[in-house]
């Protein structure tokens, strides 16, 4: 048994060969768009010139391997992806990875504070709505749970924008800190911070919605199990109960969904960033679109997979971690 | 069949109102039916009612609601009346989430029904195909879909549907797998039916309840999709759709916020309507099954 690898180990390293045929899968995909998307490298490159005559733009697109048939184009493209080689962006005069690095630290704080603050707060007016099943409370969260799940990120950004910034005057229309005012430490942070709100609500609340609807359900139905009886007749408050004893298993259905609606999440954040200008990948994948460089929009797609791909394992880790029920061979 | 329907006494209510019984008993959901309708009724009637082009200037630009009753709700910064624009974008709106949600569910009931009846590598490949779609994030997809395909219409919705298959596969899949092993698809292996006529004349009908209950949330979503994409600016710009008007409304909010504010609680109620629908029909179609 000593000699064994723990089966934590054995089960993250099988799920992490788990998402190699996916990432293959989306090579392909991403290769298949940029062959279907009107134009090449090379005419792109040529574009950037302002021109060049037929002589030049053959040679170029042999340098490139564009001669090639298109399974060895296939190869090299998939290779180089593998080295997180996204080519070069012609609006940014950069490699498409620079751009990408710059962009990415935004989102993903976009995406920690929008999830936590929706996992939080969905959670929690579950919980208190299950433990009032029926009641008033019950349905005025489930109402409000309702008209949440139906408002577009965009219409509620609006809405925030007019009242707390144009009316109100107490938040800031957009970017991420404020400009040349240099703030340093915790006036930073604050300042950030403060940028944040608008948007973390408007891409949480959707996400809050769900995660309190299945919240809700989760504890009532867990609530109803033998063990918890068992608990209760041992003389455990109720207080006691839902801390120790519920919350931890009517989690385990909301960590999953957290986990499987992640890329949606990201979906999202181009809506929400590019509204706020945030610059984030979301912004950038609509600037993208708008101004046709199609190989940093490929690299955005390639990079929030591989997110998705690595957010999805660690739910599953986590998942396995708090549900001892699952055997891990 | 028919043998053992004629057998049954007395008869049954019909399934239609055995379906209006139990779909009448949530509130919630009659409330959803009353809002689609009404949105349905405004798709039927644009230019009918309102005679009035949904692109064309209406009157003096960024005239507030009620103010002037040739434009009951006020026209945008070109002058174009806000209420016609509401009728319109509500055909539009229904449209693209219809022909979408066909697609996508089309989509989904192909793959997610070869799947689930064949198995083996058939099943791998194909679900692996799902996983791909599913870790791309959907509205990324969307956007690099229409900036290849381009923003008409037609092209919108065929991209809507493409990134939108993955859970009614899933779903399909899922039933197919459990259905394929019950007697009567043996009974009909047995008869010598070919895979085809099992799988869309035997299995499929059975499996298609909670597909249905799904195309709603589908609806929704398309319709949410293409908002999304019109308020940014990439939709197709010869419609007067919802978002188009929000994206527009945006450009004046500091000063005329209804122009973004009517169309989006229009998208508010429609989505809302949906939701509830989709509720309302899972109650009656699945009364078995647990309430999620």
């Amino acid at each position: 048994m000593s000699l064994q690898l723990p089966p934590m180990l054995i089960y993250a390293g099988r799920r992490l060969l788990h998402g190699v045929p996916v990432i293959l899968m989306i090579m392909v995909g991403t290769f298949l768009l940029l062959k279907l998307a009107p134009g090449d490298t090379v005419d792109a490159l040529v574009g950037d010139m302002g021109g060049a005559d037929a002589k030049f733009i053959e040679r170029l697109r042999m340098e490139y391997g564009l001669d090639q048939p298109v399974w060895v184009q296939l190869w090299r493209y998939m290779a180089k992806l593998a080295q997180f080689d996204f080519g070069w962006s012609f609006v940014y005069e950069q490699p498409v990875s620079e751009v990408l690095l710059d962009r990415l630290g935004t989102t993903l704080l976009l995406m920690a504070t929008s999830l936590s603050f929706a996992f939080t707060i969905g959670c929690v007016l579950g919980a208190i709505a299950a433990r009032r099943a029926y009641s008033l409370t019950d349905n005025v969260i489930s109402v409000l749970g309702l008209v949440f799940y139906a408002t577009p990120s965009f219409f509620l950004s609006l809405v925030m924008i007019v009242v707390f910034s144009v009316k109100l005057g107490l938040l800031p229309v957009g970017g991420i800190q404020t400009i040349a005012a240099f703030y340093t430490g915790w006036d930073h942070v604050l300042d950030v911070a403060r940028h944040l709100i608008m948007p973390t609500s408007a891409l949480a609340l959707i996400y809050l919605a769900l995660y309190m609807r299945l919240m809700r359900t989760s504890v009532i139905e867990v609530a109803e199990l033998d063990y918890v009886r068992t608990a209760r007749a041992k003389g455990a408050g109720e207080a006691r109960l839902m801390i120790h004893h519920i919350t931890r298993n009517a989690l385990l259905p909301v960590i999953t969904l957290l986990g499987l609606q992640f890329s949606a999440v990201l979906g999202g954040s181009v809506v929400v960033e590019t509204i706020f200008s945030l610059p984030g990948l979301g912004q950038l994948a609509y600037q993208s679109v708008v101004q046709r460089d199609m190989n940093t929009l490929m690299g955005i797609i390639f990079l929030c997979s591989i997110v998705v791909i690595v957010v999805n394992f660690l739910t599953d880790l986590l998942y396995a971690r708090l549900d001892s029920r699952i055997e891990l061979t | 069949m028919s043998e053992t329907d004629r057998t049954l006494r007395p008869a049954e209510p019909s399934r239609l109102v055995v379906f209006w019984q139990r779909y009448r008993r949530n509130r919630a959901a009659l409330l959803g039916l009353v809002l689609f309708a009404v949105v349905l009724a405004m798709a039927a009637t644009a230019g009918l009612i309102e005679p009035v082009d949904p692109l064309r200037r209406a009157g003096t630009p960024l005239t507030w609601p009620f103010q002037n009753w040739q434009t009951p709700l006020g026209t945008d910064q070109l002058g174009r009346d806000i209420l016609a624009g509401l009728f319109h974008g509500a055909r539009i709106s229904l449209l693209i989430g219809v022909v979408a949600t066909l697609i996508s569910v089309g989509i989904g009931v192909l793959i997610g029904a070869l799947a689930g009846y064949f198995g083996g590598w058939l099943d791998d490949l194909l679900m692996r195909i799902t996983e791909a779609f599913q870790t791309i994030p959907n509205f990324v997809l969307l956007l690099t879909l229409v900036a290849i395909l381009g923003s008409s219409i037609e092209n919108i919705i065929l991209a809507i549907g493409i990134v939108s298959w993955t859970a009614p596969a899933r779903l399909v899949r899922a039933e197919f797998m459990s259905l394929r092993q019950r007697e009567f698809v043996d009974a009909a292996r047995n008869l010598g039916l070919s895979d085809a006529a099992i799988i869309f004349r035997e299995i499929l009908p059975n499996a298609l309840p909670p597909v249905i209950v799904f195309a709603s949330v589908i609806m929704a979503l398309a319709i949410l999709l293409e908002s999304a994409l019109a308020f940014l600016g990439l939709g197709d710009p010869n419609y007067a759709s919802w978002g188009n008007m929000i994206g527009q409304g945006r450009n004046v909010l500091r000063t005329a916020w209804y122009c973004a504010m009517i169309p989006g609680i229009a998208i508010l109620l429609t989505v809302l309507s949906f939701s509830l629908l989709g509720e309302g029909l899972n109650e009656a179609l699945n009364p078995r099954q647990k309430k999620t």
